[in-house]
């Protein structure tokens, strides 16, 4: 082994810009290479790398800065790249070749790359000096909208592009009453056609965001701070915030006053290469082969091109131009748009309209080949139609499912969509955001991230905007085969995670996790103590997994069952006695009029499921309640709980001339087996004495339709407000099969559905062939059986008799102190 | 302002309405008075605030919501408010508030400052 007495001097390469473009650039380099080059990267920021993009989010209150750093001080450390933060560049000197700053200190370099990005255009209006007109480019711009948002008032956004969009919904987020002016009559027109920016409109203004379209500003008003904006028209809009977002211009200072070439942007060739061989530039502030870009794909194409190019893994590769697609960050608006999506000469449209559901889709084709997409509602399929443009093969076969998209596409076509993946090269980029190729999730999958969440973890692929999600999970199918299990999908369960139900459920599974805190801090919750919302579905999530060891948690329950009664819109309770199968008796009907007299309650209804629901009744008057109706034998019905309701029935063989079976006894014995049993949602069920189906069987969770031969079962009906019919699970011969198939089909729901996801959505999401695959196989039944009947046997229990009127949870339900006037004393 | 309103307002009244104990953690009581009953809550921090027991969108009773960091989520349509505040915050943030009631802890004991 030979020994360097000195080391050996390295190419010294020299990055200004520490933003997206430049951190990426040091970053490309060093994965082809990380001892080649002694790299220096100056920022005028003074801190690390952040993910622009993101920046809405951040304003919106969605991510935390930390969340959208991407290149730390530290990772810069552990890589050995010297950083100047927080400095800015006086001059580049060709000659000597060094770099000078602002504060004297000189750098010198063998290749220096320019990743300067761009400015916001501020307009120059009259009041543009203002306090309170920002721009929204930077973390300091945020910095101000965040703080300006707290006070509350109005807010400005000249600008409905992208950027002005996303501003406006985040300082409306942020409780501002956010107004967007645009200068022309469609929103984001250089990405969207008119149908599709009016859709925008009205779900923007349903997020609390107005626009003036045709706009002319003409001054901003004010004293010292912005006060409004008056427009050429004469209207004033008053504001206590002013954004401006039209647009951004390379920023080439540097560049132009080294004696480069510069035009709109910095002039380089297909190797990114100035006017000076030893200089490159990448990202906005380029212009190449006449075009500048505002986005981020083309940033991370030239960055792997000027990365092959500096380190010799590909000295000719060359950077062609990009395609542009988009995406609107705004929650809940699914929004994209790819390519030439307004047509021109010898284009053809073809245009899907759904106005109920507020979906738009138009795919532009010219000479047989996908030219453009504009995607409003339904954007999923955008990054397939991404590709398919920048493919440019022909689509003659597939035009006429074309606008369905991907899966009626290639279900049609005969192709197994994972096998449409399985067969992209390795260098394909799956994860746009982040730069991450096929071939490396696959790479970071073999080496045992089995789960979306540790691919993201190990390669951030999907971890930024999530439109890749669905491809990273075929990758896991392709590449795992069996043994990959569904994924939550990219949705968090609330704003206090990141991660989705699927993730957390497992996680208390695997980890074994048994109490809320220690979900949270296991899983890095963001909120000290989570939220209503995930709360009682982590509540569920323990008690579902642990029923032996989880002590249930009252305060992350909802007050009805809390309370165990409904709470009506005055404040008053509702409560609900069972009726075993809807079968009642003198004595019980008795002890409720009882009830009703004994405490002055003003209405008894029949409900839908067959039971007697009594109205009025007043918090600290439930104990009593429970008490007297639990005399006469009667339960709580549950009728406020994310549980087993009711089982409906009609009289069957006993009673109906058409009846084949027992069914209301099957009801009775079905609702003797189920109730009391938590679940992520209420849960219904029905049976039907024979195919007239007098009991509605086929619109309940679980319904039974007797026939002379036996009982069919039915699965994921839901009468509420997408009314859903059963699928047919099986027909069973033996009524004691029918109560075993209903226990394995309540366990699989109650351990695989989401928090609050009822039957019908649950089923059409793991498919009603999961659900068959685990009941069918004895085995498999027989273990969920075996363990709903371990649950019944803690939960079992009647909250009613648990709470007598004396006990001492049933202090709660009084008040803690009387002070009305008429009522001096002291109520405990 | 707050000086001139402590001039037309009187003065608060400390009242003693029960044992800091009896409030359970992340959860209310209620305390009855002449102008409606006000809520008493306790947070995971072992924080105490009182809020009038509305509402300001549909009058739900706070008292029976879940308590959540130093907010409350009503029990109606699930709109959240600031405990030490009162405002509406979120998605609801701007559309209303519901009154806050002082308060302190002495001894053990609740003592709610009205007038």
């Amino acid at each position: 082994m030979a020994f360097h007495s000195e080391p050996v001097a390295k190419p010294r390469i020299v990055v200004i810009g520490a933003g997206m473009a430049g951190g990426r650039i040091v970053e490309e380099i060093l994965k082809r290479d990380d001892r080649m080059f002694d790299i220096s990267i100056i920022g005028a920021e003074s801190c690390a790398t952040y993910d622009r993009i993101q920046l809405s989010p951040v304003l919106a209150g969605e991510k935390t800065f930390e969340q959208i750093v991407t290149h730390s001080q530290d990772w810069y450390d552990l890589n050995g790249v010297k950083t100047h933060f927080g400095c800015w560049v006086q001059g580049i000197d060709r000659d000597a070749r060094r770099v000078v700053l602002h504060d004297g200190q000189t750098i010198a370099y063998d290749c220096l790359i320019l990743a300067t990005g761009s400015d916001p255009i501020r307009l120059p209006l009259p009041g543009a000096d203002l306090s309170g007109v920002v721009a929204f480019r930077d973390l300091h711009d945020v910095d101000l909208m965040q703080k300006a948002a707290e006070a509350g008032g109005e807010a400005v956004v000249i600008g409905g592009g992208l950027l002005g969009l996303e501003a406006a919904y985040g300082l409306a987020k942020r409780g501002m009453k956010a107004t967007v002016i645009h200068l022309v009559d469609v929103l984001m027109e250089r990405q969207l056609d008119e149908a599709a920016g009016r859709l925008l409109e009205k779900a923007l203004a349903e997020r609390g965001v107005s626009a003036v379209l045709n706009a002319q500003s003409e001054a901003i008003l004010g004293e010292t701070h912005v006060e409004g904006l008056k427009l050429k028209d004469g209207r004033v809009i008053p504001a206590s915030l002013l954004v401006m977002a039209v647009g951004i211009r390379p920023h080439v200072e540097p560049a132009k006053s080294a004696g480069l070439t510069v035009e709109r942007g910095i002039v380089v060739d297909d190797q990114m290469r100035t006017s000076d061989p030893f200089i490159f530039a990448v990202g906005e502030c380029v212009q190449h082969r006449g075009q500048c870009y505002g986005l981020v794909a083309p940033i991370w194409d030239m960055c792997r091109t000027l990365a092959d190019v500096l380190t010799g893994k590909n000295p000719q590769a060359a950077y062609l131009g990009s395609e542009l697609a988009t995406r609107l960050k705004v929650s809940g608006v699914d929004l994209y748009s790819a390519g030439q999506f307004n047509g021109g000469d010898g284009c053809e449209d073809i245009v899907f309209r759904d106005p109920a559901r507020g979906v738009y889709k138009r795919i532009v084709i010219k000479n047989d080949q996908l030219v453009g997409a504009v995607l409003f509602g339904e954007a999923a399929d955008g990054g397939w139609y991404f590709d398919l443009i920048k493919k440019g093969e022909s689509i003659g076969e597939i035009r006429d499912t074309l606008i369905f998209g991907q899966a009626v596409t290639e279900a049609l076509a005969g192709v197994d969509p994972n096998a449409a993946v399985a067969a992209w090269p390795d260098d394909t980029e799956v994860c746009g955001c982040n730069g991450v190729s096929k071939g490396a999730v696959v790479a970071a999958i073999s080496g045992g991230a089995d789960t979306l969440d540790k691919v993201r973890g190990c390669t951030k692929a999907s971890a930024s905007c999530g439109s890749c999600t669905g491809i990273v999970e075929q990758l896991l199918k392709v590449t795992l085969g069996d043994a990959f299990k569904a994924q939550t999908g990219p949705k968090p369960m609330c704003k206090c995670t990141h991660h989705g139900h699927a993730v957390v459920r497992q996680a208390i599974v695997e980890q074994g996790l048994k109490t809320i805190p220690d979900v949270m801090q296991a899983l890095k919750w963001e909120t000290p103590d989570g939220c209503s919302s995930c709360r009682p579905a982590l509540n569920y999530y323990l008690l579902c997994a642990w029923p032996r060891e989880y002590q249930d948690d009252p305060r992350s329950r909802f007050v009805n069952e809390r309370n165990h009664a409904n709470i009506q819109k005055d404040g008053t309770y509702s409560v609900v006695p069972r009726m075993w199968g809807g079968v009642t008796s003198a004595r019980e009907l008795r002890a409720i009029a009882d009830v009703v007299d004994k405490f002055n309650l003003p209405m008894v209804k029949v409900t839908g499921g067959q039971r007697l629901d009594i109205f009025g009744v007043k918090k600290e008057d439930l104990p009593a309640v429970w008490a007297d109706l639990n005399a006469a034998g009667m339960v709580s019905g549950h009728a406020y709980a994310k549980a087993l309701r009711t089982v409906k029935t009609c009289v069957g063989s006993e009673w109906c001339r058409f009846g084949t079976q027992d069914s209301t006894g099957l009801g009775i014995r079905l609702e003797q087996d189920t109730w009391g049993s938590w679940m992520p949602h209420k849960f219904k069920m029905a049976v039907s004495g024979c195919p007239r189906n007098c009991a509605e069987a086929t619109i309940k969770d679980f319904g039974v339709i007797c026939v002379d031969s036996g009982y069919e079962l039915h699965v994921g009906g839901n009468g509420g407000i997408h009314l859903r019919g059963t699928d047919l699970l099986c027909k069973v011969a033996t009524e004691a099969e029918a109560r075993e198939y209903s226990m394995a089909f309540v366990q699989f729901y109650r351990e695989d559905a989401w928090y609050l996801e009822r039957t019908a959505p649950w089923i059409e999401r793991v498919g009603l062939e999961a659900i068959k695959a685990k009941l069918f196989d004895e085995e498999t039944r027989k273990a969920l059986m075996a363990r709903f009947l371990e649950s019944q046997a803690v939960f079992q229990v009647d909250p009613w008799a648990e709470h007598a009127p004396q006990s001492e949870p049933a202090k709660v339900f009084s008040p803690l102190a009387d002070l009305r006037s008429e009522k001096k004393e002291m109520a405990r | 302002m707050s000086g001139d309103l402590a001039l037309q307002t009187p003065p608060l009244t400390w009242l003693d309405v029960g044992a800091a104990a009896d409030v359970p953690y992340q959860g209310a009581r209620r305390v009855e008075t002449d102008k409606g009953a006000i809520a008493v809550f306790r947070t995971v921090d072992n924080d105490y605030y009182a809020v009038m027991d509305k509402c300001p969108h549909k009058g739900g009773p706070l008292s029976e919501g879940i308590v959540h960091g130093r907010h409350i989520a009503c029990p109606l349509h699930n709109w959240s408010f600031s405990l030490e505040t009162g405002e509406a915050v979120g998605v609801d943030a701007g559309k209303g508030c519901t009154p806050t009631v002082p308060l302190k802890i002495e001894n053990a004991r609740i003592f709610l400052g009205l007038r």
